[in-house]
């Protein structure tokens, strides 16, 4: 059995599977619930100073795809509207009943230097493993000069960082919002200052819909709609990006994957590009905190198959090759392949490709029968077939005989400013 | 007093009544066999359909629908243009839907078929798009300006409607003649009532006629108060689709004792009569492989007949029914009993003088030429109600010069013209798959091609 025991930040948890800082960690009650059912650890929904803020009615949006719900899941909720003191009180009691798991409280001050301070020493008091700085949330409080107002700025969140590990002696993870051309700008601004970890990505400013009745963006409240953080299984492969990004950039700063986790193969590749934990939301507001048990059984099934015994030896695996696109090689060939014993007939390889791509798929009638042969001379091996192939395996890449050997564009014959190889 | 094989004996005859069931138990038999998809159901199905490119489904459709098309529009709630994507290619997509052996067309071509064996409900999604466009008296196509044309079509089944339907929006002004009190062929007499309940066809007819242009004449029998010489004069062209008129006989002697009748008599009845009022034998033997003969048969279990039994001179696999058309009656508790032919209609002394008692049947088998043959081994079933499902046959019988015909059915070319000028046909009465759907496509290329001809064209 493989040991998913993780270390992030210098906090340790059974497993890697976290809660994120959101609505389902806002209240001991469910945070219990999330422990029996077996996650590793939670950031506590994010805590401000008192008196709380409030929160509207209508507070998330939803994006199907052709009938699957949730695909995205947009939210204009903001941090806590319960007063201070009741949250501590619960955490501390969570922290005492729960003392394996991982219990990290979120934060979400004005930024000055006694408001960090004055929160700090609170938390502290309650026992927790650390904090998470919320610089991410892009919505409500972002207006009022918080969340990712401060996230965007890279010398604001080295600031706060800074006094942060000033004023505690707990790790301080920062939570970086996605809402920002370069990530690594405010990662490497929470290294300065001394961050213990960075967690990303916070949710994308969004409108989820337009109810056209309505004639307002979602959710709508009493007739009119704000931008919401987006997050939800579409929005995993941005924050695998910004993961790699950082992982690659930066790779002594520990980062807390997150961004449309739903299943275990979704967290294994988060860790494989170089994350040591991940943290999870919508999946669990969706079908609830069973999921989880699926995520801790399946990823220790996939590390035994593979002989992996530690989340440490398959973390970063994948992220020496994630490369910039000049590294790729462009002597690399590969076709379709079609494998008509279990072609279905539907078409979809051709039109995709005749409409829109190379004209590299025929459509025969051969014998009555519908037939569907790739033209090896036009395909340029784009994955596209593949991609739409609603039958596994029927089409697969197929590398092909070609120049050989690794050529990239800084050596190709097209580039004008090209370097010849070294003889 | 009958004898059955091992001795037993039969002594009571002519047992056939009416009211057999409450009125809550018929209610309940003659429900819509399957029921209508939610829309909850209907989005979630249309969200499986791949959206084929050149789909297999449009090919085994007779009619051509563009079935990814509107399965897509469902899935987007776009419900009228779903609809009317139906109805451009199938003007009768609503019986369609309910009485279209798509296991055998469509669905059995799905990709889903060959993917997992779970085709989309093809049929299913039809009759929520059409359903949904009926129900709310949306006009889904308007007349052209009137052309001064006239055209006949005798017959007001599938065939004739479709094409009276496609004739009268090019602006023809058509006539349709009629041999029944009522419009909608087999879809109002000759199915069962389960699969077609609720007034569907009349509802349907109503809905085809509301596009203006098309009067019914009925009561009108080619060949008996009917001329097509007269059709031919007065009219720029006629339609013939009249269907098949006749019965084929069991040719065994005592056809006409009481007890024994035809089963598209009995299905109409049970079509055009309350329920309770239709009268049915306590053991009934039913003789065909087709839908008329499980039709029947069903609906003589469901009016309350104690036993039904339908016998095939050949097999499972060469009935006309569908699987799950045989499957159905199975469900209903029919017996089916293949490779055995009737040689006999036993008579009997009833109640009521003299009644069917009883049909012997030969087992049969196929010769070293394939050929079926009929052996000495026979068995007798006691009946109170024999029903003949054997097939029909087309009416040859009307008076005056007709097209020529081909084993009982009107010669037509690809355009469904006949041998005679400006005459076409289509349905049941010219060769081709007996279906609703075959004869809506009928329907519709005549009318092309009778527009074609009134235009001027070809």
């Amino acid at each position: 059995m493989a040991d998913l025991r993780t270390s992030f930040a210098g906090i340790v948890s059974p497993n890697p599977f976290w809660l994120a800082s959101a609505p389902p960690t806002d209240k001991a009650y469910n945070v219990a619930r999330a422990f029996k059912a077996g996650w590793g650890g939670v950031v506590w929904k994010t805590l401000g100073e008192d008196p709380p803020i409030v929160n509207t009615a209508s507070r998330y949006g939803g994006v199907s795809y052709r009938g699957v719900r949730i695909a995205g899941f947009s939210n204009i909720e903001l941090i806590t509207d319960r007063p201070l003191r009741v949250n501590l009180d619960e955490i501390k009691a969570i922290k005492c009943d729960w003392p394996d798991r991982a219990v990290v409280v979120s934060l979400m001050v004005p930024c000055t230097e006694a408001s960090w301070q004055r929160i700090l020493a609170q938390v502290e008091d309650t026992g927790c493993d650390g904090v998470e700085l919320n610089f991410g949330c892009p919505h409500g409080m972002s207006e009022r000069e918080m969340g990712s107002a401060v996230g965007q700025v890279p010398a604001y969140v080295e600031m706060v960082t800074r006094w942060c590990k000033q004023h505690t002696r707990m790790p301080v993870i920062v939570k970086l919002t996605p809402n920002i051309t370069d990530i690594l700008a405010p990662a490497a601004a929470a290294r300065r200052g001394g961050a213990d970890g960075v967690s990303l990505i916070n949710t994308l400013q969004s409108i989820t819909g337009v109810d056209l009745d309505l004639m307002a963006p979602e959710p709508v409240v009493d007739g009119k709609g704000t931008h919401g953080g987006y997050c939800g299984p579409a929005v995993k492969p941005i924050a695998l990006r910004m993961v790699a990004d950082i992982a690659r950039a930066l790779p002594d700063l520990p980062v807390s994957g997150i961004g449309g986790i739903a299943t275990w193969r979704d967290a294994a590749e988060f860790i494989a590009l170089g994350a040591h934990n991940v943290q999870v939301c919508t999946a669990a507001m969706h079908q609830g905190f069973k999921i989880v048990e699926d995520m801790i059984d399946g990823l220790s099934n996939w590390m035994d198959g593979k002989g992996y015994g530690l989340v440490a030896a398959v973390r970063g695996r994948a992220v020496p090759n994630y490369v910039h696109w000049n590294d790729l090689n462009l002597n690399y060939k590969i076709v379709a392949r079609i494998d008509q014993s279990l072609c279905i007939k539907c078409g979809l390889c051709h039109i995709g490709c005749e409409d829109t791509s190379h004209q590299a798929i025929a459509a025969l009638h051969v014998d009555g029968q519908r037939r569907y042969e790739v033209i090896d001379s036009e395909c340029v091996g784009c994955n596209l077939c593949y991609l739409a192939c609603p039958v596994d395996g029927c089409i697969t890449m197929v590398r092909q005989e070609g120049p050989g050997g690794m050529l990239t564009w800084e050596h190709h014959p097209n580039n004008p400013l090209r370097q010849e190889a070294a003889e | 007093m009958l004898s059955l094989a091992g001795g037993e004996t039969v002594s009571e005859f002519g047992d056939i009544a009416a009211g057999r069931l409450d009125a809550a138990a018929l209610a309940a038999n003659f429900a819509d066999a399957h029921p209508p998809l939610t829309p909850a159901q209907a989005v979630v199905e249309a969200n499986r359909c791949y959206f084929c490119y050149d789909a297999p489904c449009v090919a085994a459709c007779p009619t051509g629908i563009d079935i990814p098309s509107f399965i897509r529009k469902i899935a987007t709630g776009n419900l009228r243009g779903s609809a009317q994507t139906i109805l451009e290619a199938n003007i009768l997509g609503g019986s369609c839907a309910r009485v279209c052996p798509t296991e055998e067309l469509c669905e059995r071509a799905c990709v889903h078929t060959a993917q997992e064996n779970n085709p989309i409900q093809i049929g299913a999604l039809q009759r929520h798009a059409v359903d949904w466009l009926m129900a709310r008296d949306i006009a889904p196509f308007t007349r052209a300006a009137p052309s001064g044309k006239r055209v006949a079509v005798v017959g007001a089944g599938p065939a004739g409607l479709a094409c009276a339907h496609a004739l009268a929006r090019h602006g023809h002004e058509v006539t349709v003649f009629e041999a029944r009190p009522k419009p909608g062929g087999l879809n109002e007499y000759g199915i069962a009532a389960y699969k077609v309940p609720d007034e569907f066809a009349q509802r349907e007819v109503a809905f085809i006629l509301s596009i203006g242009g098309i009067k019914i004449e009925y009561g009108k029998v080619l060949g008996r108060n009917l001329a097509l010489d007269m059709l031919r004069r007065e009219f720029n062209a006629v339609f013939l689709a009249m269907g098949q008129a006749g019965v084929k006989a069991l040719h065994l002697g005592g056809e006409t004792m009481p007890g024994v009748r035809d089963a598209i008599d009995f299905i109409a009845e049970v079509r055009q009569e309350p329920k309770h009022r239709v009268a049915v034998g306590r053991r009934v033997v039913v003789i065909g492989g087709g839908n008329t003969a499980i039709d029947a048969a069903t609906q003589a279990r469901l009016l309350g007949a104690e036993d039904v039994t339908i016998v095939y001179r050949r097999g499972s696999e060469q009935m006309t029914a569908t699987g799950q058309e045989q499957a159905w009656a199975q469900t209903h508790n029919v017996r089916i009993r293949h490779r055995a032919a009737p040689v006999r209609l036993i008579p009997g002394v009833g109640a009521r003088g003299e009644t069917v008692a009883g049909v012997e049947f030969a087992r049969t088998t196929l010769d070293a030429a394939g050929r079926l043959a009929l052996t000495d081994d026979h068995f007798v079933l006691p009946a109170d109600m024999v029903l003949k499902a054997i097939g029909q046959s087309f009416a040859a019988d009307a008076a005056g010069e007709l097209p020529d015909t081909r084993g009982g059915r009107i010669v037509v070319d690809a355009d469904r013209r006949t041998s005679l000028p400006n005459v076409y046909a289509g349905g049941d009465c010219i060769a081709g798959a007996d279906l609703t759907v075959v004869a809506v496509q009928d329907g519709k290329v005549a009318a092309a091609a009778i527009h074609r001809q009134l235009s001027g064209g070809a």
